[in-house]
């Protein structure tokens, strides 16, 4: 199977591999997936009290595509405010990273990751009231 | 990009030289149709095939007479099953084989079950092993074929033939076995170990490929098999066509190479095999073995790595070409069917790599391989939360995963 040279970039030098302080109440962190299916990612966001996306770090199990999917999940991650995280969608990294229809599913699990990693940030910042609560409608899409 | 290796001699291996040096002349002088009896082109060319009739009879202590000519071993195996299932449906319509096999009986005996027979697979144990006493347990009044392989293409296993083959006699069932991976590199003899069909690849023994052979018994029992295809009778009429004359010349030549140079062949392959696992192993913790540690073919060496996936890890020694049981080096993303058999967990399947060794090999190469390896598993293991998680303590098999 031939790799598009950005699946390759990201699996030769992947960007922000690594772990943050998953204790931390400023980093929220999503894992996904199985070993059994053959993919896990670990995806963490750290947010500064402004809510901007200050770091962001992977670790990932899986294919090549899967290990770029998500180092690229990372870098587009960092710099944004939290409220648009989840406009990265799994469409936006199959178009960047040319990856084949077979693919596909290594996408949406780093956009799974992205909502996992939010959710559990949101939930944190909630119970320390420095968000309001939102309605569950938000975590649609499991 | 360094120099490539090729460590993928279970799928296929490059032609000896000595096997392309025989077949040349049968490309252009010698061309003659081996069926034409009227001629001396035609006399020439049935020479050659018989000559090589009888180098591929003698690997396996045969008559020349029992060896038919194929297009290779999945060909081979479909004349075996359907054809002696055909042949022998009176008697029964009962199928033994087992779940690790190659596709290439495994179709043919679901495509028989679809059309009225009844097939059993037996499962295999941890190292991918059956018993004669599983095949024992599972033989009816009405069972009529075994189909059990010789050595297994992913895992290397060898099965106990013999033991198998002194069952079949007793209860005068039939026996056949893939030999596609055995064939010339472990010592097989059909009448002491009770085969009465054994299949055999061109291109698994640095022969060409497109090309193989069957072995169907002649006495004690005499062995038939229903054609698959039809027409100018030709191999007892068990496969018509017009015989492709060089590719079997090759075959022959490849046969009689590795007849005389089986021992050394074998002790070498599996010398460098060895050297291989000892420099990763040594090098990297939870590297395990799959199939059985010394019932094993020669050249292969499967092994899983934990924590890290299987393409992903291909994917950082591209120059160096094994393959892998993993989903995402398959269309259908189900991790290899033969792993899965052997219960050694999903997650252990998906991280798996086939290296296998073959005659062209060098030590060299196996020391590059080796240290690619390595570098790949320490790099992929940084990035890997399993890794991670197992480095703090963590009992992956009690973590609750968000399945998808």
């Amino acid at each position: 199977m031939a790799y598009s040279d950005k699946v390759v970039e990201h699996y030769e030098r992947p960007r922000n591999v690594g772990s943050l302080d998953k204790s931390s109440e400023q980093v929220g962190t999503g894992i996904v997936g199985a070993p059994e299916c053959g993919d896990v990612m670990k995806l963490q966001i750290q947010v500064d009290d402004d809510l901007n996306i200050v770091d962001a770090k992977f670790k990932t199990f899986g294919c090549g595509s899967a290990i770029a999917s998500s180092s690229l999940a990372t870098e587009w991650l960092k710099g944004r405010q939290l409220d648009n995280a989840l406009d990265i969608k799994n469409t936006d990294i199959v178009k960047e990273l040319a990856l084949p229809p077979v693919k596909i599913h290594c996408s949406v699990l780093a956009e799974d990751a992205i909502r996992a990693a939010v959710r559990d940030l949101e939930q944190k910042l909630e119970s320390a009231g420095k968000l309001p609560k939102k309605e569950a409608a938000a975590t649609a899409g499991e | 990009m360094s120099k490539r290796v090729y460590l993928d001699n279970n799928a296929t291996t490059p032609m000896d030289p000595r096997v392309l040096e025989a077949m040349m002349p049968y490309f252009t002088e010698k061309f003659g149709n081996a069926a034409s009896r009227s001629h001396a082109f035609g006399w020439e060319a049935e020479e050659a095939v018989e000559t090589a009739r009888k180098q591929i009879a003698s690997v396996i202590g045969a008559d020349s007479k029992e060896i038919i000519f194929t297009s290779g071993a999945t060909e081979g195996n479909n004349i075996a099953i359907k054809g002696a299932a055909a042949m022998y449906a009176d008697r029964g319509k009962h199928i033994i084989t087992e779940v690790t096999e190659h596709k290439a009986v495994l179709d043919p005996c679901g495509w028989l079950h679809q059309n009225g027979y009844d097939v059993t697979y037996l499962e295999v144990d941890r190292e991918g092993r059956v018993s004669a006493e599983q095949i024992q347990a599972a033989m009816r009044d009405d069972t009529i074929l075994v189909s059990i392989m010789h050595g297994n293409n992913e895992i290397g296993t060898l099965q106990p033939i013999a033991e198998i083959g002194k069952l079949c006699k007793e209860r005068g069932v039939l026996l056949h076995t893939d030999c596609a991976q055995t064939f010339g590199k472990v010592p097989i003899d059909v009448n002491e170990m009770g085969i009465d069909l054994l299949t055999v690849s061109g291109h698994k023994i640095y022969g060409p490929k497109g090309v193989g052979a069957l072995y169907v018994r002649r006495k004690r029992p005499r062995v038939r098999c229903e054609p698959i295809v039809h027409g100018g009778g030709h191999e007892r009429g068990m496969r018509s066509g017009t015989l492709d004359v060089p590719s079997i010349v090759g075959l022959g030549a490849a046969a009689e190479i590795a007849k005389s140079d089986m021992a050394s062949d074998a002790s070498r392959v599996s010398g460098l095999r060895d050297r291989l696992m000892k420099k990763i192993q040594d090098a990297c913790p939870e590297v395990y073995l799959n199939g059985h540690p010394t019932e094993r073919l020669p050249t292969n060496l499967n092994l899983s790595f934990a924590f890290v996936e299987g393409e992903s890890l291909m994917m950082g020694f591209k120059e160096v070409a094994v393959s892998s049981g993993s989903a995402c080096t398959s269309a259908s993303l189900e991790p290899s069917y033969v792993l899965k058999a052997l219960g050694v967990g999903d997650e252990l399947a998906h991280s798996s790599i086939r290296f296998s060794v073959g005659r062209f090999n060098t030590e060299e190469e196996i020391d590059h391989a080796a240290e690619r390896v390595v570098a790949t598993v320490e790099h992929l293991r940084k990035m890997s939360p399993l890794f991670e998680m197992a480095q703090e303590g963590i009992d992956l098999s009690t973590v609750e995963w968000a399945h998808h």
